[in-house]
């Protein structure tokens, strides 16, 4: 996107790009209206319209550090969106810094989903907590919190089960998780992850707004940015319920995790980022 | 709290009750109306630049203006229009060769691998031997997740060397061809449509196998780049059709609108639960509603 003047076909060309990225009607209107309003007190629209779209993404987004370790992270979500691979990618972060760290293997329904978990323990050679497929995830979220405890890991990260936020027994399942957790920890989980898929349409509100009723949502992990999507959801998800986007997804590598940067994120959406070679 | 489509429009059309006719007016702001309705929907803009274009120009040449039932004469128009680009009714797989080869393909986590599961179980429910194949070497135990799902339903998993896909899937033709298969359903791993290398390696199995269905699985939670991503598969592998997966959630669905209107390949098949029976043929006039939004 470039453009200098602001006249109406512009305008539509704004709004067709925007509501492509996924925003969402009402959102892209609303970015409409204040590009109009502030406009002809700038002279300079595009830098405008940039400054809009930070905007809305501009929400405080607190690192949790539990008093005592470890930190327990939980990551959620619906089925597919990359749940597994964050945790084996963050968890990669992690022992970057020098953290001990714990996988949990909560999700005991799916097909080989404990043995998909395994495998990124071992690609990253942290500890795998797991009592097999048909277990009750509670338990197994409360062995592995009460196993870094005691042998004072720092990191905890579960693995839940994909699921998807209209099933309410399966909600439920995870409120249950969460209160087991809390009898070891009662701070925790200090993160509550939910994954998003950078494909996803307007439904991602949806799912954002029923996993912040059943859990205490922290932040927002976009998926799959390396594709053609742009992921405009979470423009609608930060303003309207206020949860930080925290990390991106731009792969199925172990290092294909970034901590979220509004300024580029923006750049992306409208297609005006320098190219740049990705850093390793 | 949500004015659903249908009391929008007849919002629409009360207005103006008792203020005489109907004008162009009011069906512009209908079709305005639905515009927004198949947005929210996630049907992608230029897809649905395109469909409401038609409606209009049905809707003021019919007899809406004239009706004495104008939001009935309206809503028809637009569910007739729909159902015009959906299909009129389910299309079937198209099985000939003996055995019989389906390649099941999509973008990372859409759901493939379990719905070819779910097919194997439908094919063996028939009465029919299927065999599935795992195609995917490169996820974490996607191998495993296709064995396992085949120890629950009773049927074998072909897989090789488990390392190239290509390999792979000759061999396990020959296999199915040895124990008399009569249906070969290949798991092939999720990719991005801008990964040429990965594209190409689907090219290449589809060389091989010459499939009697390619069946792109499509994420009902998609949004507006499903067009992007369904254009590219089906310019790469000349798709036999779709299958649409959980559509057990409350996402309205309008990807399914914008990849029939994009390719003009059917969907089959739609996913309604994560079990193994969660699959069912799909019927376009079912889904209409669930798109309008109404
Ligand atoms: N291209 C790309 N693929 C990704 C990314 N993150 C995950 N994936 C892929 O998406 C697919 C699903 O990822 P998983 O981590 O299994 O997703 P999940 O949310 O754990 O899935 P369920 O547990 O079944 O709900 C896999 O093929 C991953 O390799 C990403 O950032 N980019
Ligand atoms: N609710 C629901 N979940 C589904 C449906 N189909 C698949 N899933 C779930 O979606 C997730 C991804 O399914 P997979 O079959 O692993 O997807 P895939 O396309 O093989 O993934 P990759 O091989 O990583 O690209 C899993 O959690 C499945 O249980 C469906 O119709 N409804
Ligand atoms: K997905
Ligand atoms: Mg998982
Ligand atoms: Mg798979």
């Amino acid at each position: 996107l470039s453009f200098e003047k602001l006249d109406d076909e512009t305008l539509e060309e704004i709004e067709e790009l925007l509501i492509t990225s996924d925003m969402g009607v009402k959102t892209a209107s609303e970015v409409i209206e204040k590009l109009k309003e502030r406009a002809n007190k700038s002279d300079n629209p595009l830098e405008t319209l940039k400054e809009i779209l930070r905007e809305l993404l501009k929400i405080d987004s607190v690192e949790k550090h539990p008093e005592l370790p470890p930190l327990v992270i939980s990551v959620v979500g619906v089925n597919g969106t990359g749940k597994t691979t964050t945790i084996g990618k963050l968890s990669k972060r992690f022992v970057n810094e020098g953290k001990k760290v714990v996988l949990a293997a909560c999700d005991t329904f799916r097909a080989a989903a404990v043995e998909q978990l395994k495998i990124w323990s071992e690609r990253v050679g942290v500890d795998f907590i797991s009592q097999g497929q048909g277990a009750d995830p509670a338990a197994v979220a409360f062995d592995a919190v009460s196993h870094a405890k005691s042998k004072a890991k720092d990191v905890v990260l579960i693995d839940t089960a994909g699921r998807l936020h209209t099933k309410h027994n399966l909600m439920e399942e995870l409120k249950k998780v969460h209160r087991v957790i809390k009898k070891v920890i009662p701070e925790a989980p200090h993160e509550v992850l939910l994954v998003i898929d950078a494909t996803t349409g307007q439904n991602g509100l949806v799912q954002a707004r029923k996993f912040m009723e059943t859990v205490d949502i922290t932040g927002i992990v976009l998926t799959k940015l390396d594709g053609t999507a742009k992921g405009g959801i979470v423009f609608a998800i930060v303003r309207e319920l206020g949860i930080p986007v925290k990390y991106i997804g731009v792969g199925e590598s172990i290092d294909d995790l970034r901590p979220f940067n509004s300024d580029e994120f923006v750049e992306a959406i409208l297609g005006t980022e320098e190219f740049e070679e990705n850093e390793v | 709290m949500f004015e659903n489509l249908q009391e929008k429009l007849n919002r629409v059309f009360k207005s103006l009750s008792g203020k005489g006719r109907i004008s162009e007016k009011n069906i512009k702001e209908a079709v305005r109306q639905v515009k927004l309705s198949l947005l929210e929907a996630d049907v992608n803009f230029k897809v649905v630049r395109e469909f409401i274009k038609a409606v209009q120009e049905k809707a003021l040449g019919e007899d809406v203006l004239s009706s004495l039932t104008p939001d009935q004469q309206f809503i028809k128009i637009v569910r007739d229009e729909l159902v015009k680009v959906l299909g009129e009714k389910n299309v079937g797989l198209s099985l000939s060769s003996k055995p019989a080869k389906i390649m099941m393909v999509g973008l990372q986590g859409s759901g493939k691998t379990t719905s070819s599961a779910k097919l194997a179980a439908k094919f063996k429910k028939e009465g029919k031997k299927p065999l599935l194949v795992a195609a995917d070497v490169y996820r974490p135990a996607a191998i495993d997740q296709l064995i396992q799902l085949g120890k629950q339903i009773d049927v074998p998993v072909f897989v090789g060397d488990r390392k190239n896909p290509i390999r792979i899937a000759s061999e396990a033709m020959a296999e199915a061809i040895k124990n008399v298969h009569d249906v070969v359903i290949f798991d092939t791993a999720g990719r991005l449509h801008i990964d040429d290398k990965m594209m190409e390696e689907l090219k290449e199995i589809a060389k091989i196998l010459n499939p009697d269905e390619i069946l792109m699985v499509v994420d009902a939670m998609t949004g507006q780049d499903a067009v992007n991503s369904a254009k590219v598969f089906n310019e790469t592998l000349e798709l036999t059709g779709f299958v649409i997966t959980k559509l057990d959630g409350d996402a309205r669905g309008g990807v399914i609108l914008s990849i029939r209107h994009v390719t003009g390949k059917p969907v089959k098949f739609i996913g309604v639960s994560e079990k193994i029976d969660g699959i069912e043929p799909f019927h376009p006039d079912r889904v209409v509603g669930r798109i309008l939004g109404m």
